[in-house]
């Protein structure tokens, strides 16, 4: 192991810590702010609208991100009309492809893991909102989604450290994220361990950060569910 | 659109590449799996670290940077060795590789299943058969086996239908699977769209199909349970 190497570049991981931080955090911004109302329009059953919606999920978590990424990177430049529409500035760059790619596949898994929680809320509580007269968005509002979200928690921080590995698919469309960093380092000595060590060890540490994280939250705002003698 | 038809018997040849790396990865998984689980219910301190490490290195780093890892550090590690004896330098196999990445990634993800399954078979049974004097082997083979099936098909069925889709990922150290051979056809033919939503139907035509049986297994086995 060449430790000066990596020293000496340490610059390259910096800027691909950022990157993946990047990525991952506005992707499940944008994948949080679609998987909320799709997976309240699915509790609501509506005839038309639950087919389609169900048909997306299903596509995205049935396919790999990778092939997704390729289809809206590579594939939508096939079309003429696409490169001649407004549309364009946006999709020629590999970020903003990789960010609509990885949004929409957490999305969907997203969608899935709230639409589990909403079903899960207690009928009491619904009741007893109803019986002090709140209307039903007030309901879902103050009620249905505050306790959804903490019964997600910790199937979304799961969620969370599978987009974080998920996001090393920018690095195959020339992204200089974490795993792009440790593949230019071995490119540029001819190493074959010393970038893609340093990469796994970063993405590892990330991981454990985040699965320490959603334990604090867990432990603060699932502590009513917690056996009372550990509270 | 016409291209697809002529890429055809090569694309056919893809999605059996696809599914041979597949289906030996989870036999490999299966064989880890099975024995991770039975280090870590039986064996001493040590092990139980090991299996720990195991899981902790299998399951926080991402699939893609392992195999990475695996093919180019494979590759310089054996070639480091066989120029010690004098040999030649060799390459090593992408379809290993990939196999051995896969295998070795959702071993860990199966030897959790099939640790909480074999605890989740109630102990009172396992008292009850040493009572009536099984030997320890059948109480295995009669009591615990038959239940472990039922109780693991679930996290086995998630396992193989994640594991599906990761076999993507082969394609990027140079597999010609069903994804690195369209990314060709796609480039070679200016039609990478056509191309990338056969994939996209290919991938869901098998998690669709797989699901199901492996569902309707999971439901004749909760019977009884």
């Amino acid at each position: 192991m060449r430790i000066d190497l990596i020293a000496e570049n340490a610059d390259l991981f910096v800027t691909g810590i950022s990157m993946t931080l990047k990525l991952t955090v506005m992707s499940l911004a944008i994948g949080m702010a679609i998987a909320l109302p799709v997976a309240v329009l699915r509790g609501m059953r509506l005839p038309v609208v639950d087919k389609v919606l169900r048909g997306y999920i299903f596509a995205f978590r049935g396919t790999p991100m990778l092939v997704q990424t390729y289809l809206i990177y590579y594939g939508l430049a096939q079309f003429e009309f696409v490169r001649d529409s407004v549309f364009w500035a946006v999709l020629k760059s590999p970020f903003n492809c990789a960010l609509i790619a990885f949004s929409l596949n957490t999305a969907a898994y997203t969608a899935e893991i709230l639409r589990g929680a909403l079903e899960a809320t207690p009928k009491g509580e619904i009741e007893a909102a109803e019986a002090i007269g709140l209307s039903p968005l007030q309901v879902l509002r103050r009620i249905t989604i505050p306790g959804a979200f903490r019964r997600a928690l910790p199937q979304y921080g799961n969620e969370v450290i599978l987009m974080l590995h998920g996001s090393t698919v920018a690095s195959v469309i020339t992204i200089q994220d974490i795993l792009g960093a440790g593949r230019t380092l071995n490119g540029k000595y001819y190493l074959a361990y010393e970038g893609l060590v340093t990469a796994a060890l970063l993405y590892l540490a990330l991981t454990f950060l985040i699965a320490a994280a959603f334990g604090l939250g867990g432990r603060k705002w699932l502590a009513h569910l917690r056996p009372a003698a550990t509270r | 659109m016409d291209s697809i038809v002529g890429y055809g018997p090569i694309l056919i040849g893809g999605m059996g590449v696809t599914l041979a790396v597949a289906f030996l990865s989870m036999a490999l998984a299966t064989l880890l799996g099975g024995v991770f689980a039975t280090l870590s219910l039986r064996g001493g301190a040590v092990l139980r670290s090991v299996t720990t490490g195991y899981t902790t290195i299998a399951r926080g780093v991402p699939d893609l940077v392992l195999m990475l890892l695996f093919f180019f550090g494979g590759e310089r590690a054996i070639n480091t060795v066989r120029a010690a004896f004098g040999l030649e330098r060799i390459s090593v196999s992408p379809f290993v590789i990939g196999v051995l990445t896969l295998g070795f990634i959702f071993g860990a993800f199966l030897a959790e299943t099939f640790r909480g399954a074999y605890l989740s078979v109630p102990r009172g049974q396992v008292e009850a058969a040493q009572a009536i004097g099984l030997p320890s082997h059948r109480i295995l083979s009669r009591i615990i086996f038959p239940q472990m099936l039922g109780l693991a098909l679930p996290g086995f069925t998630n396992t193989w239908l994640v594991l599906l889709k990761s076999t993507a990922i082969v394609s990027i150290v140079g597999l010609q699977d069903m994804v690195g051979l369209a990314d060709k056809a796609g480039k070679a033919t200016r039609e990478p769209f056509v191309f990338m939503l056969a994939v996209i139907l290919f991938f869901l035509a098998l998690t669709a199909v797989s699901g199901h049986a492996l569902h309707r297994l999971e439901r004749r086995h909760r019977v009884g349970v």
